[in-house]
């Protein structure tokens, strides 16, 4: 094992997915994440490590939350960092995707942070600029550095990944964030149950690592980690659902459903929450729930990721 | 590679001399020549006795096939509207080059082939081009789904067939109107067969790939339930109906028992299908984005079993040209579709070299079948039929990269493959239109 570990190099480019990272690369990710984790607590959150490194955020989608924690991490890091805001409408008419990349290759950025609507559009930028692109969350592919997180959440807490049960309960098959984090605690060794309306189940989520439970009860049992998404309201229109008051009832985390799960199970939520709809209020504040060490991990990994991407000594 | 379109080509007469005939429609696989005079087949036979006064090409076919001129019956030439993509003349071109004689020209242009001026138009440029065009005229005006299109002035004017490919024709009363109203012309109709309501929005096949890749699913089912109806609407109305670009396990089953109960029904595959799974799509790559999308490695074998046992009766390439500005883009916003008239021959004699079949019935899915279901000349190499020809080298390797690309897009997912057998001569209507002896 120290054999293997001082061999290891991280040797990744770019961020796409957890799908391109091994197990050992997590590994690597989330104890540099730790070491950065110490950097955020201390009085001057700052370090010179990407001094002189250019790092744009390019946000297709409006997103305050993941937009501002990697922006945090770039600057803490000392790297220049640039928001650009652009919609993903008008890059479907006029300028594509690829002009947008070779535009901004042309200020020769060291990194691009890219969110955007569309499955695959990091891997798109990817093919057309000498930068390395992250991954911020594309459709409803991946959102790596959110399940980075998460694991990391998880792994304070609970020492280890391998041989916990980790509980899905949502929209799986519109989430970027459960499809990163069922590929990523099943490489780490966890146990994944997923569960939730069977319209919100995609097709062969088994192949990803996943075991699908008809019932949010079985999913929950004895899990170590209860982990409930976002459901997006439009969801009642497509027909996947009946209602929200019906979603709630019967796949909402209650007190009661958490009962079936370990006494010490943590509550997470990639967030934002709906309160009283995938998550009890009482819950999703309560004592068992980590969502806000979530945000502030969030940042640690970010760093993490610049840096290993960025090839910091 | 040489080209000559059809309106400068020589007519002197040709003398293919020791070639291999695989002519499954009148029994003959031999060796053997044939002349070609005066635009038809004037004499086949071993060791052909010529009068030596006549000045004719003589060509030399040792070890390659001589076969009847193969027949696309799914093309898009793109003309006209897309001309950037591809031109009458662009498109017949690259089917001389994949060893095609005639193509059969889908409706969905810019404007819509739904009446007899575009298909005139579509007619008037063929003239300058290297391939016969035989056009399909729409369902429906406008391939709207609303209203019938007029097949008998179609018709009239050189259309063989009808289809609002590219769209499926959603309403099941006017499919079974045109079912019933193309009878009255003997004319086919072909059915783009898809359940709209359930594969709007996909991007490929639904499964474990489609679910990690974030993209939307589309279901075998939207394929199969709409090739279920027609096959009923076929039967019900006592009308052919020709299934178009077939993929998967259930509609080949489907169709089979269709035939088997005398159902008046045809249905072809693309190479792609018997070739591709939805795993050639690899990260993102929109070169094998199709409609219907590559499936699973389960249906690619039951499409090769549906070309062996004759539930399936043609391989035809739904040639479909795209632009980079429609394919190098996010993957669920590229279009659909991929060229296949260049490496057709080569895809599908890896099945013959597989053992699956024999040479002759790859030539009655690529030329006698074609020709059978359109109704059009073709598909023979007797005395007096019609002189188009195809010469296959099926030993010739070459790599299909781009400078090989004759079509004017360049969307296909087997650029950079190593590819066995060309085809090495294509002549219409008398007249060589492409060499690469
Ligand atoms: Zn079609």
């Amino acid at each position: 094992m120290s054999v293997m570990e001082t061999e290891y190099r991280f040797t990744h480019k770019h961020i796409l997915g957890i799908e391109d990272l091994s197990a050992e690369d997590i590994d690597y990710i989330l104890r540099a994440a730790e070491s950065f984790k110490e950097i955020s607590q201390r009085p001057i959150k700052k370090v010179p490590t990407l001094r002189g490194k250019t790092v744009i955020n390019l946000f297709f989608e409006p997103s305050t939350r993941t937009r501002l924690s990697f922006e945090v991490a770039a600057k803490r890091l000392s790297a220049d960092t640039f928001n650009v805001a652009a919609s993903s409408s008008s890059t479907t008419k006029g300028e594509t995707l690829v002009d947008t990349a070779r535009n901004l290759e042309a200020m020769n950025p060291d990194i691009i942070i890219i969110r955007h609507s569309r499955s695959g559009s990091p891997r798109l930028l990817a093919n057309h600029i000498d930068a390395s692109v992250l991954n911020a969350g594309d459709g409803v592919h991946e959102h790596p550095s959110q399940a980075l997180l998460d694991m990391m959440t998880v792994r304070e807490k609970k020492g280890e990944l391998a041989g916990l049960k980790i509980a899905i309960i949502g929209d799986i098959a519109h989430s970027r964030v459960a499809h990163s984090n069922i590929l990523g605690f099943a490489k780490m060794g966890a146990q994944v149950a997923v569960s939730g309306p069977a319209t919100l189940i995609p097709a062969g989520v088994a192949e990803m690592g996943a075991t699908v439970c008809e019932s949010v009860e079985e999913a929950v049992a004895d899990a170590d980690v209860v982990m409930a998404l976002r459901i997006q309201k439009e969801r009642q229109r497509d027909p996947l659902i009946p209602s929200l008051r019906e979603y709630a009832k019967f796949f909402g985390i209650t007190a009661r459903t958490l009962a079936g799960a370990k006494d010490d199970a943590l509550v997470m939520h990639p967030g934002p929450i709906n309160r009283g709809v995938e998550m009890d209020p009482a819950i999703a504040d309560g004592p068992r729930s980590v969502i806000l060490e979530q945000v502030t991990n969030g940042v640690a990994v970010r760093m993490a990721l610049l840096y290993l991407i960025l090839g910091g000594e | 590679m040489d080209f000559s379109p059809l309106h400068e080509a020589s007519t002197q007469p040709v003398l293919l001399v020791n070639g291999r005939i695989i002519d499954p429609a009148n029994g003959i696989d031999q060796t053997g020549d044939i002349l070609i005079e005066n635009a038809v087949i004037k004499a086949i036979g071993p060791n052909l006795q010529v009068d030596p006064q006549v000045e004719l090409q003589r060509i030399d076919l040792q070890g390659k096939w001589v076969v009847p001129g193969l027949i696309d019956m799914h093309v898009h030439l793109r003309e006209p509207g897309d001309e950037y993509k591809e031109t009458v003349a662009s498109g017949t071109k690259a089917a001389a080059a994949g060893g095609f004689t005639a193509v059969a020209a889908m409706p969905n242009t810019k404007p819509v082939n739904d009446n007899q001026a575009v298909t005139t138009l579509l007619l008037s440029k063929a003239v300058e081009g290297y391939a016969r065009v035989y056009p399909v005229g729409a369902i429906s005006q406008g391939s709207s789904g609303d209203n019938l299109a007029e097949y008998g002035e179609m018709q009239a004017a050189g259309v063989v067939a009808v289809t609002d490919d590219g769209l499926p024709v959603l309403d099941g009363q006017l499919m079974r109107r045109a079912l019933e109203y193309a009878s009255n012309y003997k004319l086919l109709v072909i059915s783009h067969s898809e359940e709209l309501s359930l594969s709007r929005h996909g991007a490929m096949n639904e499964g474990s790939i489609s679910t990690r890749m974030g993209l939307i699913g589309i279901p075998r089912v939207a394929e199969e339930i709409m090739v279920y109806r027609d096959l009923a609407l076929a039967r019900y109305t006592g009308s052919a109906v020709h299934i178009a670009h077939v993929s998967t396990r259930e509609s080949v089953s489907l169709i089979r028992r269709a035939k088997e109960q005398g159902c008046r029904v045809t249905a072809e595959t693309a190479p792609h299908y018997f070739t591709l799974t939805e795993e050639a799509i690899g990260s993102y790559d929109a070169k094998a984005k199709m409609n219907p999308p590559l499936r699973t490695a389960d249906d690619l074998v039951a499409i090769k079993e549906g070309l062996v046992d004759g539930t399936l009766d043609a391989i035809a390439t739904d040639h479909a040209p795209h632009s980079e500005l429609e394919k190098d883009v996010e993957f669920d916003l590229a279009a659909n579709g991929i060229i296949g008239l260049e490496t057709a021959v080569p895809l599908a004699l890896a099945m013959v070299r597989e053992g699956l079949f024999a040479p002759a019935r790859l030539v009655e899915l690529l030329s006698v079948n074609p020709a059978r279901i359109l109704g059009v000349a073709g598909g023979s190499l007797a005395v007096g039929a019609v002189a188009d020809v195809t010469v296959i080298d099926p030993e010739r390797s070459f790599r299909y990269d781009l400078e090989q690309v004759v079509s004017k897009s360049r969307n296909s997912p087997f650029l950079g493959w190593d590819l066995i057998g060309k085809a090495v001569l294509t002549m219409v209507n008398g007249k060589v239109t492409y060499t690469d002896i």
